[in-house]
């Protein structure tokens, strides 16, 4: 399929190709869909909420719901407010959610709909909440949106209580699955930490199957939770891209303190995650998590042999590789390209810093990039695995390296949204991964005389 | 920090009001940033003496969303802090997407900083679209001042410059300042724009009279402040600027119907004849 794909990459200006990103709204919807009893609404045509939803759903392989504000062409000439208004009343009546999320589209944004005025005019019934973040996708990616509806949940809901004792801790997991917001909340549990997490998508895109189906699940973190982390001590904000933006909203607000940290993927960010919540609460490290650890660090040496060495590119969202590429160095691989769509400098200040750190002169950091480059780039220097989302499969068939899918989104797969990737337990199923996709490619590929039964 | 927008029709002035109107305020200490809305990107050159400002949107072509404030950001006369917001070529795109942009990017990058007195945005023509309505939107300017001549055109763009300002009055707190009289010598001007300032429900802060100096000052790409800061027309920029420094009287205006408009044009218009 991408046989054809030659090694020579050359930097292009005025063309994508295959990028290694998506819209904004996505990553809003899903934020949103983190609240409970929230349905999000896409401030635009109706082709936009479509693919967003069939993407979502096709992730996650459960029903993502959301509105729009259908925009026909009237709307595009004279502004989509009367849209919106009778949308966010249509959606009360029939639907009744307690949360509208808004999120827009290009067209609403270049036509430059005033979302703030028209929520603001609109009569939202007692009791219910709207929120709007603005999503333009021609600016940012994904990741970008999600962050602007988590910093949104903030500017519209959090709220500081003077004269109330600040109590508690704020996570902010980032953009990752349902089963890694449960393992944050695990851990922060079994470390006797009182929290509050938002989004919390863990109970809603990946839900049990109970014969019913519940247009709202139980899971989301609810507005009263997300009102009262304006009075948390502090906030521990997961991934800078994805979750940065919602805490230096919260510090400006309500006077709450931030910590941006890596996504706790690895053993490193474990640990970092870890012992930042003892240090802002107290407390000791818990003894079962004490024992996951430990369990990890002999799985690292019992298998490093496999995998030390190899040489791997990865590609995706930046927080979720900012976390990896430490991880895989800790691992003794070498990842010789790593490259996002989104954008952002100080994505490769950081990586490249890591590179230095671990001595790889040969090694790359792209930004806003797609994946021919990727492609073309691993065809020059050719790698033993592809870490990233579906989308690498393509190349990983091309080029017959095996692909460990780790990212957004996993359209081919099951069990990203059960079992995580954050956490010694996550890092263990990572380790698993590698090397199991490692070795099954050793198997088919190796001469007779070196298959072995025992690896 | 007080933000102020100016509006007005096409080629009434705008542009040199403003800069004129913001070098006396510099004069008097205040620091300024003004942030030009209009994609010819002529907004801040009596400012910067001709120098070609890089404008926002030009730079995100070039260098991508990652820019730095100095990249965008020149001072200029008195340390006016001077941002061109850019746009694409006649007939292109669409500018008033440049100027969301524009006002984001700035936002994002800390350009609204504590210190800052006035934030001045020149805005081209009429609100014609979303985008132009930018600088009006909830947070941002809360004072509105149109300028203005007693040309018929000139006051029927003002008074639908005034329906504009009135929907986001509803829902936001920006108010009407006043209407800024750049003279163009019609009959019994003074007394008409005043009539049509009160009739809109707010003032003529000031009546600035026509005067060759202006060309001349432009032609040596100055504003008349700096270029001749002794002359009459200089002082009639002071007098401006004191108005609007020491300006009390922000309304949501009353735009009234065409048929109105006429009358007044007609009873005021026609006396001086």
């Amino acid at each position: 399929m991408l046989d054809e794909t030659k090694g020579l990459y050359k930097k292009r200006t005025g063309l994508k190709i295959n990028p290694a990103k998506t819209c904004q709204p996505i990553g809003a919807m899903y934020a949103a869909l983190g609240i409970h009893k929230c349905l999000p609404h896409s401030h635009g045509s109706q082709g936009c909420c479509s693919y967003h939803r069939m993407h979502l759903t096709r992730h996650y392989r459960d029903p993502i719901v959301a509105s729009t504000s259908s925009f026909t062409e009237g709307a595009c000439v004279f502004g989509g407010k009367s849209n919106l208004k009778k949308g966010l009343e249509n959606v009360f009546h029939i639907y009744n959610p307690d949360v509208v999320a808004v999120n827009t589209t290009c067209l609403s944004e270049t036509i430059g709909d005033d979302v703030g005025e028209i929520i603001k005019s609109t009569d939202v019934p007692e009791g219910k909440t709207v929120i709007f973040a603005n999503t333009p996708s021609y600016a940012g990616s994904h990741v970008t949106g999600f962050s602007n509806m988590c910093k949104a949940m903030v500017t519209h809901v959090s709220e500081k209580k003077e004269g109330k004792k600040a109590k508690g801790i704020n996570i902010l997991p980032g953009y990752v699955e349902p089963s890694d917001m449960m393992e944050i909340k695990r851990m922060a549990t079994l470390l006797n930490v009182p929290f509050t997490m938002f989004p919390d998508t863990s109970n809603v895109v990946a839900t049990p199957n109970t014969g019913n189906y519940n247009m709202y699940p139980e899971g989301g973190t609810t507005i009263k939770e997300i009102r009262r982390a304006g009075n948390a001590i502090a906030t521990v904000a997961l991934g800078s891209f994805s979750s940065e933006a919602a805490a230096y909203e919260l510090e400006k607000k309500c006077d709450v303190v931030p910590y941006i940290m890596k996504e706790p993927i690895g053993i490193k960010a474990t640990d970092a995650f870890i012992m930042k919540l003892l240090e802002l609460n107290g407390g000791n490290m818990d003894a079962s998590l004490e024992f996951e650890r430990g369990q990890l660090v002999d799985v690292m040496v019992d298998v490093h042999n496999h995998y030390h060495g190899k040489k791997v590119a990865l590609f995706g969202d930046p927080d979720i590789l900012i976390a990896m590429t430490e991880f895989v160095i800790d691992l003794g691989m070498i990842p010789t390209l790593v490259l996002t769509g989104t954008p952002g400098k100080v994505f490769v200040a950081e990586i490249q810093a890591m590179f230095d750190q671990a001595g790889l002169t040969e090694s790359q950091v792209m930004i806003e990039e797609d994946l021919f480059t990727f492609h073309q780039l691993i065809k020059a220097s050719p790698v033993d695995l592809i870490i990233g989302n579906t989308y690498g499969k393509y190349i990983a068939r091309a080029e017959q390296v095996p692909l460990v899918r780790m990212g957004w989104p996993i359209l081919d797969r099951v069990g990203h949204s059960y079992f995580p990737v954050v956490g010694y337990k996550g890092a263990l199923r990572i380790i698993e991964k590698i090397t199991t996709a490692l070795l099954d490619h050793y198997d088919q590929t190796c001469e007779e005389e070196d298959f072995e039964l025992v690896m | 920090m007080r933000q102020i927008a100016i509006y007005g029709k096409g080629g009434i002035g705008k542009s040199t009001t403003t800069q004129n109107l913001t070098a006396a305020l510099a004069e008097m200490g205040k620091e300024i940033m003004i942030v030009g809305c209009d994609p010819k990107a002529d907004s801040t050159r009596l400012i910067l003496n001709g120098l070609a400002q890089q404008t926002v949107l030009d730079t995100l072509r070039e260098e991508g969303e990652d820019i730095e404030l100095e990249n965008i950001l020149k001072p200029g006369y008195g340390g006016i802090r001077c941002v061109e917001s850019g746009g694409p070529e006649p007939g292109v795109g669409c500018a008033g997407r440049g100027i969301i942009t524009s006002i984001n990017m700035l936002e994002q990058l800390g350009a609204y900083e504590d210190n800052l007195d006035y934030v001045f945005y020149d805005v081209l023509g009429d609100v014609v679209c979303g985008g132009f309505a930018m600088p009006i939107r909830e947070g941002k300017a809360e004072e509105i001042y149109i300028v203005a001549s007693g040309e018929m055109m000139a006051m029927y763009a003002a008074n639908n410059i005034a329906k504009g300002v009135l929907k986001f009055a509803d829902s936001g707190g920006t108010r009407l300042g006043g209407i800024i009289c750049n003279s163009r010598k019609v009959d019994n001007e003074l007394e008409m724009l005043t009539a049509f300032a009160k009739e809109l429900g707010t003032q003529l802060i000031h009546f600035v009279p026509r005067d060759n100096m202006v060309q001349h000052a432009e032609i040596n790409k100055k504003t008349v402040i700096d270029h001749d800061p002794t002359h009459a027309q200089a002082e009639e920029y002071r007098v401006l600027a004191r108005a609007i420094d020491e300006n009390k009287m922000f309304v949501i205006p009353k735009p009234m119907s065409q048929e109105r408009l006429e009358e007044i044009l007609m009873e005021h218009g026609l006396l001086g004849v």
